[in-house]
């Protein structure tokens, strides 16, 4: 399945955002989700399943003014 | 005296940024030295394998302070939404500081964009500080979308103007003497800090000032100063202006005076 993590094309095996999370090495990060513009909740990781041509988002915290 | 942001008593009226430092170590003795309760935190792209997020929010866990996510760069009302929805999962907390960029070259805000994004942010229980002008009507309609604090700039966005419209935030302030008032953004020196606290703001919020400084600590030492000074000064009530000399020594029993000196 091809999809757009982070601004890059990739391809992935994982069926749902908490497999995706686990096959890029997140593990515990302190991280959220966003699947095409949209929040995709901590909690609805497992349930979220992944589509072809997904948009992705993953963000940390960082510095800012 | 305290402050009160939304629902939360706040002593300090620095607000400090986390950027630009030239190192964690520094940007956590600038937010001490500055005494700030509050720091503005950001959301980036981050790598599975360097997971560099990590390493900075246990440093500000350690500072123990209140953190202020923004959506800085989001440029349209729907990035900033999703920005402001994943940082109050992330960060826990309602606040956010709420940056819709409308033009690059002065990083102005989007104050149409604003206006929607702080209504629908405002609805789903977020508490909004928006980072707007020092318009009286878009802060007329912010309020009006439930913004209960409004963070007018000083000068665009690491520029170090300081206040470029003194009039216009002087009138913001007559027209809004009961909503707390922060200028963010443009300020340089802690002389330009102190001038908004003697319009009677109620804080200023700042980070390329301290971080870019030669000492950054020093400096927010120096900023913590100012702000503290320019309040004390506004509740002192300070005097008017006025054209032509008035004598602070008094003129009666003036010796060797006689008719000649009226």
């Amino acid at each position: 399945m091809n999809i757009l993590l982070n601004g890059q094309e990739m391809t992935t095996q994982a069926t749902s955002l908490s497999e995706l999370l686990e096959e890029q090495g997140y593990g515990t990060a302190k991280v959220a989700t966003a699947v095409n513009g949209t929040l995709a909740p901590a909690s609805m990781r497992h349930e979220h399943k992944i589509t072809d041509g997904d948009q992705i988002e993953i963000v940390a915290p960082m510095q800012g003014g | 005296m305290t402050i009160k942001f939304y629902d939360d008593e706040i002593s300090s009226r620095l607000l400090i940024g986390t950027a630009l430092y030239p190192s964690p170590a520094i940007m956590l003795e600038a937010i001490k030295a500055s005494k700030a309760e509050i720091v503005t935190v950001s959301l980036r792209r981050e790598s599975g394998t360097e997971q560099a997020g990590q390493n900075f929010w246990s440093f500000i866990k350690d500072s123990g302070a209140k953190v202020l996510p923004n959506t800085a760069g989001c440029k349209s009302v729907k990035e900033a939404v999703t920005t402001a929805h994943m940082a109050r999962e992330i960060f826990e907390t309602p606040w956010v500081k709420l940056e819709v960029i409308g033009e690059d070259d002065s990083l102005q805000p989007d104050v149409f964009g604003l206006v929607e994004a702080a209504r629908i942010l405002s609805e789903d229980g977020f508490q909004v500080f928006p980072y707007t002008t020092e318009d009286l009507v878009v802060a007329e309609k912010l309020i009006s979308a439930g913004c209960e604090i409004l963070m007018p700039w000083g000068a665009p966005i690491g520029s170090g103007r300081g206040l470029n419209n003194i009039y216009g935030l002087r009138s913001l302030r007559a027209h809004f003497p009961n909503i707390p008032l922060i200028v963010d953004a443009g300020i340089g020196l802690p002389s330009h800090a102190a001038a908004a606290m003697e319009l009677g703001y109620d804080a200023v919020l700042l980070n390329t000032a301290v971080a870019k400084a030669g000492d950054p600590v020093l400096m927010a030492k120096a900023f913590a100063l100012a702000i503290e000074s320019g309040l004390q000064c506004y509740q002192a009530d300070p005097i008017e202006k006025r054209d032509m000399a008035a004598p602070s020594t008094p003129v009666a029993g003036l010796p060797f005076w006689n008719q000649d000196h009226a």
